[in-house]
């Protein structure tokens, strides 16, 4: 635990009734860092995420932010301090247009600066190449498109912390390198940032620290070169 | 149109309207009129939270009847000025719907609903039971001998107090849709896990929803002692509240204040010219088969086709502009 | 009142025998006897009655419980039944249980019918939250004016030869009125569970409950086995309806305060565990007879009010749920 710890994940567990989804996590992130996350499907990646967020509530362990204590605060009041999210399937305001989608999280989560909305509003869309559909709805986007939409609408909450959640699923080559040099863009500008994905090559370039989670537990966090080559990850992952 | 002109269209509106029904000298106009604002007042209450925040209120009733029996107990107790029981009514049936949504809107919106309607007929059940108001055989209530305005008789003065909450509650359904708290009221309704992850308080954002909603029902629902003269609880609790509530919003549109407006005025009018012609119960079924229709068939109500004719004509005239 | 007939055919006997020799000392036990006897005549009558409710649930432990449909109109279908129910008994003299098992199939194609349309409406456009329970609301609306307008407000009721004679064993009453239901609600649900556990249909819907992706990569259409389930929990309303008309006299508005109890209920069992919609069903059930017994009746609707709001406070997942 060093001064510029961010986030503090410490025996964080959670159950399903009698399934065990997460058991005793326990994940250090500092100020800046580049952290990706990987495992199968089933491990509890979007778990983690969600309890971390405040959406669904974790029976044991903790989670700090900034040195203060997330238990019991629900998932706006961790946005408003400076951790955002965005979900894996996208989740866009489908009456909202786009500009009035990117709004919302900047009159609500009391972080943006003296910039007037509209304009970052306009700056966010344009980061994401959608300025130009600003008032269209996210019924209109493609996949990308909304994938885009998502993050820029977790960049809007101005977080400290962003967790991005298999934000590249599916999507192409080139669409993927799109994504990926947003985020590095994001964290040169001072923003801490865990990528979860399945696509190793996105992790592997992205990732300062890689983090691995298998049926509920973690088994790996290290050098991503050093990880990949771990004959447990290599077996339960990425051998397959 | 700021809110400041808004509120004046509104106020000249409702004093053409005065004047007119003034002018053609017919008593009936003003008690059929005070049906039909007082039904624009109960959807547009309603719409507030249904329409604006998606959770459903069924029962729209006990909101509205408490607001009426508030009215018949401080009647019993002491005299007030209309208006005041008013504020009264509203103050209980909107700490009602603080507590209704403090204990169910934690959960999905299905819960809220149904409590909703089983909270309608616990409060007639309290209500009927309770003989400080009547219980099942009812209530008198003697008007007052003068009118706090003069020149006017006592229907015209329940018209004008109608008319003026109406004023302020489509004010204050306009001022929400376009500020701050519309965005965070339209986020819950499209999806409250992302209205969450993006810093609205949706648990907070909801009571005030169902506070306000509830407080504007019973105010709605305050002054009809006065305009009936005799009420029990299965005219205070009548169905036509439950139904109308839920089917004028449904019928005129949700998204945005003019829905309630015009689903209140075709809803309420069609009503009491049915009522003369028709006995009261098929009135009723036809209201109730009006909703499920539009429901299945016009999800938007007549403000969603009125927008669809509109982008096909935009459509229809684009395609014409490049031949 | 719903739920708590108060006809003196009903209430327990509040006089302990007089022809017990007791001694004049000894007032305090004559009381006891007394209570004791008000006592266990309540926890039996709510034990029937927790029968009867079951056997109104159990629909909507399908629909809501299982298949997270909404319906807010059960009690609709309910009340149809008991109207049914009355027409055959009132004019051909049919025993009214015996009609609505005639009737299952009607019910069971409205089910169907009914379903249709809320998925091709509401569902498919993921409209439910809000327009298809405005939907059901609506027909729940409907039926009770319909009903008002074809029978008037006047209660209804059917004649059987076992509503009427009570049983005594010892210290306790058992109307027939009270335990036919009873029976025929355990039959019900009995079947029911065994229908779900060992037949291929059956474990279908349960799988629908679970997990729809499962079903569909198994090629079995979700939408089709949602369709009978809908149609299943819409056809034992013909029998609940029968048997809430052999418990009380039936009008129109009474499906409203079924309203309260059926949901509290089912969220109190567990959303679709039927052991435990039994056990809500009896906890409720006996709760309301006391309630009656010693406050009167007419607080039935606020139990079961409270009941809900508790339950919905306290434990959304229910007693035996996920």
């Amino acid at each position: 635990m060093t001064a510029d710890t961010l986030l503090e994940v410490s025996g964080l567990g959670k159950r399903f009734g009698g399934f065990v989804a997460l058991e005793s996590i326990g994940l250090n992130v500092a100020e800046k860092e580049r952290v990706g996350l990987i495992g199968p499907n089933g491990s509890g990646k979007s778990t983690l995420v969600n309890c971390m967020c405040g959406t669904l509530r974790n029976e044991m362990g903790s989670v700090r932010f900034a040195g203060q204590v997330l238990d019991g605060l629900s998932a706006h009041e961790r946005t408003r301090l400076g951790l955002a999210r965005s979900f894996q399937l996208p989740r866009p305001f489908n009456t909202l247009s786009l500009a009035d989608n990117l709004r919302v999280p900047l009159l609500y989560s009391g972080r943006h600066g003296s910039q007037p909305i509209d304009a970052r509003c306009m700056e966010l869309l344009r980061v994401v190449g959608l300025a130009d559909k600003s008032d269209r709805l996210p019924r209109d986007l493609t996949q990308i498109e909304m994938r885009k939409l998502e993050l820029a609408r977790a960049m809007a909450a101005d977080p400290r912390l962003l967790i991005a959640d298999e934000a590249m699923a599916g999507l192409s080559h080139a669409e993927v390198d799109d994504i990926l040099s947003l985020l590095i863009q994001l964290n040169e500008q001072g923003v801490t940032v865990i990528l979860i994905e399945h696509i190793m090559r996105a992790v592997m370039h992205f990732s300062r620290r890689l983090v691995v989670l298998v049926a509920g537990r973690k088994i790996a966090d290290g050098d991503p070169t050093e990880v990949v080559r771990d004959p447990d990850v290599v077996r339960a992952y990425l051998g397959e | 149109m700021n809110g400041a002109k808004f509120v004046l269209l509104l106020l000249l509106t409702g004093a053409a309207g005065f004047g007119a029904a003034w002018l053609i000298g017919n008593a009936y106009l003003f008690f059929a009129g005070y049906v039909v604002l007082q039904y624009i007042a109960l959807a547009t209450a309603w719409n507030i939270l249904g329409g604006y925040t998606g959770y459903v209120n069924f029962g729209t009733a006990a909101f509205f009847a408490l607001g009426a029996y508030t009215t018949v107990v401080l009647h019993k107790l002491t005299t007030l000025p209309v208006p005041m029981m008013m504020l009264v009514g509203g103050l209980v049936s909107g700490i009602v719907g603080l507590g209704t949504g403090y204990l169910t809107l934690r959960l999905r919106g299905a819960f809220f609903s149904i409590a909703t309607l089983a909270l309608a007929v616990v409060v007639q059940t309290l209500i009927t039971n309770w003989n400080f108001v009547g219980g099942s055989r009812g209530a008198y209530i003697v008007r007052p001998p003068t009118v706090p305005l003069l020149g006017i008789d006592y229907i015209q003065y329940l018209f004008l107090v109608m008319l003026v909450l109406v004023v302020i509650v489509l004010a204050t359904a306009r001022t929400i849709e376009r500020s701050r708290l519309g965005y965070g009221f339209a986020t819950i309704r499209d999806d409250e896990i992302a209205a969450e992850a993006s810093g609205v308080p949706t648990l907070r954002l909801k009571l005030l929803a169902t506070t306000i909603s509830g407080a504007f029902m019973g105010m709605a629902g305050a002054p009809l002692p006065y305009y009936v003269t005799y009420l029990d609880p299965a005219s205070g609790f009548s169905l036509a509240y439950a139904v109308n509530g839920v089917a004028m919003p449904l019928v005129g549109g949700t998204s945005s204040w003019l829905g309630p407006v015009i689903g209140a005025i075709l809803l309420g009018t069609l009503q009491q010219v049915a009522t003369v012609t028709i006995s009261s119960a098929l009135n009723l079924l036809i209201v109730g088969l009006m909703l499920v229709a539009f429901v299945i068939v016009a999800p938007n109500g007549i403000l969603g086709l009125l927008q669809g004719m509109r982008e096909r004509l935009r459509w229809h005239l684009a395609g014409r502009s490049r031949v | 009142m719903a739920g708590i007939p108060t006809s003196s055919r009903w209430m327990p006997r509040a006089a302990p025998d007089c022809s017990s020799q007791e001694p004049a000392h000894w007032p305090h036990s004559r009381i006891m006897e007394m209570s004791l006897d008000l006592l266990g005549n309540a926890v039996v009558s709510g034990v029937l009655l927790g029968g009867f409710y079951a056997a109104v649930t159990i629909g909507v432990s399908i629909s809501f419980g299982m298949l997270d449909i909404v319906n807010i109109a059960h009690p609709a279908f309910i009340i149809l039944g008991s109207y049914i129910a009355y027409i055959a008994n009132a004019t051909i003299g049919l025993d009214p249980i015996l009609a609505a098992v005639i009737a299952l199939p009607a019910f069971y194609v409205l089910g169907v019918a009914v379903y249709q349309i809320y998925y091709l409406a509401f569902e498919r456009r993921g409209d439910e939250a809000l327009r298809g329970l405005a939907f059901f609301f609506g027909l729940l609306f409907i039926t009770e004016v319909l009903l008002v307008l074809v029978f008037g407000v006047d209660y209804r009721l059917v004649e059987a030869p076992y509503i009427g004679p009570t049983l005594h064993i010892g210290v306790v009453d058992l109307p027939l009125r009270l335990l036919v239901p009873c029976l025929v609600a355990l039959v019900l649900v009995a079947g029911l569970q065994i229908f779900l556990s060992r037949t291929f249909l059956g474990r279908a819907i349960l799988a629908v409950a679970q997990d729809q992706l499962a079903l569909r990569l198994m090629a079995a259409d979700p939408v089709r086995i949602k369709r009978i389930a809908f149609g299943l929990s819409i056809a034992t309303a013909s029998l609940a309806g029968a048997v809430l008309i052999v418990i009380q006299p039936v009008e129109p508005s009474i499906g409203r305060d079924y309203i309260g109890r059926i949901f509290a209920i089912c969220v109190l069992g567990g959303m679709g565990s039927f052991a435990g919609t039994l056990v809500a069903a009896m906890t409720l059930g006996i709760v309301e007879s006391f309630t009656a017994t010693f406050y009167g009746p007419s607080w039935a609707p606020a139990v079961a009010f409270g009941f809900l709001l508790i339950t919905l406070a306290v434990r959304p997942a229910g007693i035996f749920g996920r």
